[in-house]
């Protein structure tokens, strides 16, 4: 899923300034699982904002409403009156959901109230981890599903470094090796023998390095 | 007259197994705290969410008091200490907000601690009394509105007709 967290209140309230009424729009998919953008955290960044502006002795009303998805115009239709209702909207979605309400939504500002992070999991209670940098050109198959383009600090395609320490990263000491981990990993699927195959430098032109990424999928076009 | 010693109001959420029993035992033994205090049963102070501290402050309480269990001695094991990581959440994003974080207070008591929970609940009032009456409070003042605290008068009812004079207001 998609991993985001808040933008700090005093930055948020600088970029609402000017506004009298807006509407903070909540996302019930990725964000809401990644606890910053879902019902629950409308309700506190809506109280928070409108405590904030009133310490600023500011005059500010603050509408709250959480649409199933922010990147589907489906879900987006249905904020329509709520939107109409006000001045401006705090998008709670990711960086996707903020331009989905922005394309639809023309005549009215919208502003990013989170920070889209990355695209992660749930390690544990309260800590999410990045696992996939959507290079566009899947090698998990060849790393016994763990990506060493996310995972290792140093990106290498033909690793390990050698830098390890205690199966350890030598860059980030907080983190497993990633190299350690497909080794291990490799072993326990009885496939280690494809670590004997050099991999060649990777095209990056299928990720972001090669401009917008566009899918088109002709046999579900109408 | 107009009254201008300032009274904080101070809601405190407290745990059913120990701080609750711990006001009651307090009362029983006579011992004294400030009537300052609103206070709310909760069945563990880990129920309570982020939410519940952020309104109660933005409905105007001068303070909020979490009491809960003694650390390791929580009777659902971990919840005061979820409630713990909470508080700090909030006290970090009431500085962020520009309000005091000292208006949010967590504290670990025991059933039997009658007399540290009474001292403690005189210090929060002192602390508070000291920050002054909570800014987002008196703009329900500047309204020219007040609470009537006479118990024959439905308190919901009050509630309502405040909320829709506010908003009239701003």
């Amino acid at each position: 899923m998609i991993v985001a967290e808040r933008k700090k209140i005093p930055d948020l309230i600088e970029i609402v300034k000017g506004h009298k009424k807006i509407l903070v729009l909540g996302c019930g998919t990725c964000v809401t699982v990644c606890l910053a953008g879902g019902e629950r955290e409308v309700g506190i960044m809506a109280s928070a904002l409108r405590m904030a502006s009133r310490l600023a002795g500011r005059s500010l009303q603050v509408e709250e409403l959480t649409i199933e998805r922010q990147c589907d115009n489906v879900f987006i239709e249905q904020a329509a009156e709520a939107v109409e209702r006000n001045d401006a909207m705090v998008s709670l979605g990711c960086g996707a959901g903020v331009q989905a309400v922005a394309e639809r939504f023309q005549k009215k500002p919208v502003y990013a109230g989170l920070n889209t992070a990355f695209i992660g999991i749930l390690e544990e209670r309260g800590i999410w981890t990045e696992k996939c940098a959507a290079c566009g050109d899947c090698v998990l198959h060849n790393y016994g599903g763990i990506c060493p383009i996310t995972r290792c600090a140093k990106r290498m395609l033909n690793g390990p470094c050698g830098g390890s320490r205690e199966e350890r990263c030598e860059v980030r000491p907080d983190l497993p090796c990633a190299w350690q981990l497909i080794y291990a990993r490799l072993k326990d699927i009885g496939q280690l023998d494809k670590l004997r195959k050099i991999t060649p430098p990777k095209n990056w032109g299928a990720a972001l390095h090669g401009g917008l990424r566009t899918i088109v999928r002709e046999d579900h076009r109408i | 007259m107009e009254q201008t010693v300032f009274e904080p109001r101070i809601l405190a959420f407290c745990c059913h197994y120990c701080a609750y029993s711990s006001a009651d035992l307090a009362g029983s033994m006579r011992i004294q705290y400030p009537p300052n205090v609103r206070i709310i049963r909760t069945p563990c102070t880990g129920r309570l969410e982020t939410e519940y501290f952020i309104k109660a402050l933005e409905g105007g309480a001068d303070g909020v008091l979490i009491a809960g269990c003694l650390e390791g001695g929580c009777h659902f094991i971990e919840g005061n200490l979820c409630a713990k990581r909470r508080v700090n959440y909030v006290r970090d994003m009431l500085t962020e907000i520009g309000l005091e974080k000292d208006r949010l207070r967590m504290v670990n008591v025991s059933a039997a601690m009658a007399r540290p929970l009474a001292e403690t609940i005189t210090d929060m009032v002192d602390t508070v009394r000291k920050l002054g009456p909570s800014p987002l409070a008196l703009r329900i003042a500047d309204c020219g509105l007040r609470i009537d605290q006479n118990p024959n008068i439905n308190l919901k009812s009050q509630i309502l007709n405040l909320k829709s004079k506010m908003e009239t207001a701003s």
